[in-house]
């Protein structure tokens, strides 16, 4: 009996404590070790795979109402809801591809214009020594603390001051900055903070210093040999940055920008507080629209269709770059 | 001769600049969009800003400045608020986001191991499917587990009954109120904020959230490992589990402190997923820090306590970071590394 036990533990101890080294040697893995572990890592994948499934069997019914039974398996295979949701994705007069246009122009917008500003100071913060680099770095990476959430009342207040309105004798005012002559109220044409741009603005305000951050780390981590062979050769710091420095820098600024995207696509908190008109929703926004209070009012297949379109373009991307992204996060941390 | 001076003076002087124009267009941007709101922030935070101060902001002829008197509120629980105690809800904070890494890091490794093994078949395939959590978006992973957790067609419960009938011979359904039960299961397990079965589903949800993105960094640390190491090991009489102990955990270590950092810290602010699957609720006992400031600007709208509780959050993340930056060392520049 004790010696039964110890086999099993022995068992359980080689499959733990395997050669964890991946370089492919010559010892193949004995059958029998091979078929449990296949079971261990079946069973991994069956917990991984069960919501997934879950979401994928509910898109492909065309009841909209929630299965009462567990059902992992489609039954049937209907495309209603997908057709639903790209035909009339709410209730408000919005056509899937302005959603679609919404989330897309500001997760890129964003992305964009945060790496642009950013890969200049990370490089700044990587190579040169200057007076207040320490003070300038920690006032940088200072608003990384602040979860968006916390930065989100301040931006709000300070947005929606900005409001272009039309006064009643017909001119324009641009509030803060100019006001109605008359001191009347006037007809409000446009609010900053309830604009795509707005929340543009405020979703820049925590993806930039995550940027510089992350692309600073990388900066880092590559030799400066190149870019003082280069400065031998004549080259002047600004030809360095551009013909050196960028160019190696492009896996970790594709990574940098790839994990803004995501971030910005799902990107909720502010939008669904900044943003009141349907014209302007994402199809984040859109997704949370359709979960109300009440579990049998959700339109359980149009939601599930609805959540497989909004996750599949990002998960193909990711599964493709999944190094590089991990890569990417953890350089800025590791070294050193 | 005097020309090469001149231009050598130049480039001197043009370097000492270079910097800063480099930095520039960061800083001019924060300035207004970050650093800005960050000051407006701390000086609403000292006054009583309504829905009614939203158009004359800082101008509002009514706009009263009323000294600490939000944080006051806040530390002493004097919010009109129902079950809003700041210290319970920053003490479950931390422990949410501590019992969170304890359970990712180890399973993520174990599961990375796993994988790693020499010829184990479909590698690539499971490597592929166990990181397919972390791309689902948040709102969908919560309603899904949401609906696993739902007490009357959910998977968790039908799970338990099955267990309960077959096993233990159960006469009935189980019938757990995953979300609405505040009495703790465990009580006492957490003194001074009572964990109660929301915390417990919550786990479970984000367990299987949480666990892939370690195991995807631990299989890169795993694979950085030279296999000599262990040939050496193994040529000189150490068995498996001295080989695990004695050179992946050590090895490994330098890859997982920064991820579990990184880990704590997301956790720490786990907005999407806490709000989306309790609400913060029952009773706000599953409420974080995060969840209860967007709670004041978006629901209740009293900005000038969202201010100051937002200026509370970042003194605690403050606190957070020196702490895992002591650990990590994340800031250290090249030259210093």
């Amino acid at each position: 009996m004790t010696a039964q036990n110890q086999t099993q533990k022995n068992i359980i101890v080689r499959i733990l404590n395997m050669n964890t080294s991946g370089q492919s040697g010559g010892r193949s893995l004995p059958l029998w070790r091979q078929l449990l572990l296949q079971v261990l890592a079946l069973a991994i994948l069956a917990s991984v795979m069960f919501p997934i499934m879950y979401i994928i069997t509910m898109s492909l019914s065309s009841s909209e109402r929630r299965p009462s039974q567990l059902q992992l398996i489609p039954k049937e295979i209907s495309f209603v809801a997908y057709k639903q949701v790209l035909d009339r994705p709410t209730g408000n007069p919005v056509t899937f591809n302005e959603l679609l246009r919404n989330s897309f122009v500001l997760s890129m917008g964003v992305g964009v214009v945060a790496l642009g500003i950013a890969v200049s100071a990370a490089y700044a913060f990587s190579r040169f020594k200057f007076k207040m680099r320490e003070v300038l770095m920690v006032l940088v990476f200072i608003p990384l603390l602040m979860p968006a959430v916390g930065l989100s009342t301040p931006l709000y207040l300070l947005l929606n001051q900005v409001q272009v309105k039309e006064c009643k004798d017909g001119a324009t005012a641009i509030l803060p900055f100019t006001e109605c002559a008359d001191g009347s109220k006037g007809k409000l044409q446009f609010n900053l903070r309830d604009s795509l741009f707005g929340v543009g603005i405020a979703m820049t305000a925590s993806a930039l210093p995550f940027a510089v951050w992350n692309l600073k780390g990388y900066l880092d981590t590559i030799p400066r040999e190149l870019e003082e062979a280069a400065a031998i050769d004549g080259a002047d710091a600004n030809q360095t940055f551009w013909q050196i420095v960028i160019p190696l820098a492009v896996p970790q600024l594709a990574v940098t920008f790839f994990l803004g995207f995501i971030g910005h696509w799902q990107e909720f908190v502010l939008t669904w507080l900044f943003l009141s008109q349907p014209k302007d929703y994402t199809l984040a926004m859109t997704l949370y629209n359709m979960t109300g209070q009440y579990a049998n009012a959700i339109p359980w297949n149009r939601f599930a269709a609805m959540a497989v379109i909004v996750a599949l373009p990002v998960a193909v991307v990711y599964i493709a770059l999944q190094k590089n992204i991990v890569g990417g996060l953890t350089t800025g941390s590791v070294k050193g | 001769m005097a020309v090469v001076k001149s231009s050598f003076k130049k480039t001197k002087m043009m370097s000492a600049v270079l910097p800063y124009v480099y930095l520039l267009p960061a800083f001019l941007i924060m300035g207004v969009i970050t650093f800005y709101p960050l000051i407006y922030q701390v000086i609403i935070s000292f006054t009583n800003f309504e829905s009614k101060h939203l158009l004359l902001g800082l101008k509002s002829p009514d706009l009263e400045f009323i000294g600490l008197k939000n944080y006051i509120d806040i530390f002493t629980a004097a919010l009109p608020v129902e079950n809003f105690n700041f210290f319970r809800v920053l003490e479950f904070n931390f422990w949410w986001a501590l019992s969170n890494v304890i359970l990712h890091v180890p399973a993520g490794v174990l599961i990375a191991t796993l994988l790693n093994t020499e010829g184990l078949w479909f590698k690539r395939l499971y490597r592929a499917a166990y990181i397919l959590p972390v791309v689902v978006p948040p709102l969908v992973v919560a309603t899904v587990w949401t609906n696993i957790f739902d007490e009357r067609y959910g998977a968790m419960n039908q799970l338990l009954t099955n267990i309960s009938m077959t096993l233990f011979g159960g006469t009935g359904p189980v019938y757990i109120r995953w979300f609405e039960d505040v009495k703790p299961p465990i009580p006492g397990f957490l003194p001074g904020a009572p964990l109660t079965l929301a915390y417990y589903a919550m786990m479970i949800a984000n367990f299987w959230l949480g666990w892939p993105f370690m195991s995807v960094v631990a299989t890169g640390a795993l694979q950085s490992i030279p296999k000599d190491l262990y040939e050496a090991a193994s040529i000189d009489g150490a068995t498996g589990s001295q080989q695990f102990w004695g050179i992946t955990v050590p090895l490994l270590r330098p890859a997982m402190i920064p991820a579990a950092v990184y880990g704590f810290t997301l956790s720490f602010n786990l907005f999407n997923f806490v709000f989306f699957m309790t609400g913060g609720g029952p009773a706000r006992s599953t409420e974080l820090l995060v969840t209860f400031a967007y709670n004041l600007v978006r629901n209740l709208r009293w900005y000038g306590v969202a201010a100051a509780f937002a200026v509370i959050i970042f003194g605690v993340a403050l606190v957070v970071f020196l702490i895992t930056n002591r650990i990590t060392r994340a800031t250290q520049n090249y030259q210093e590394a």
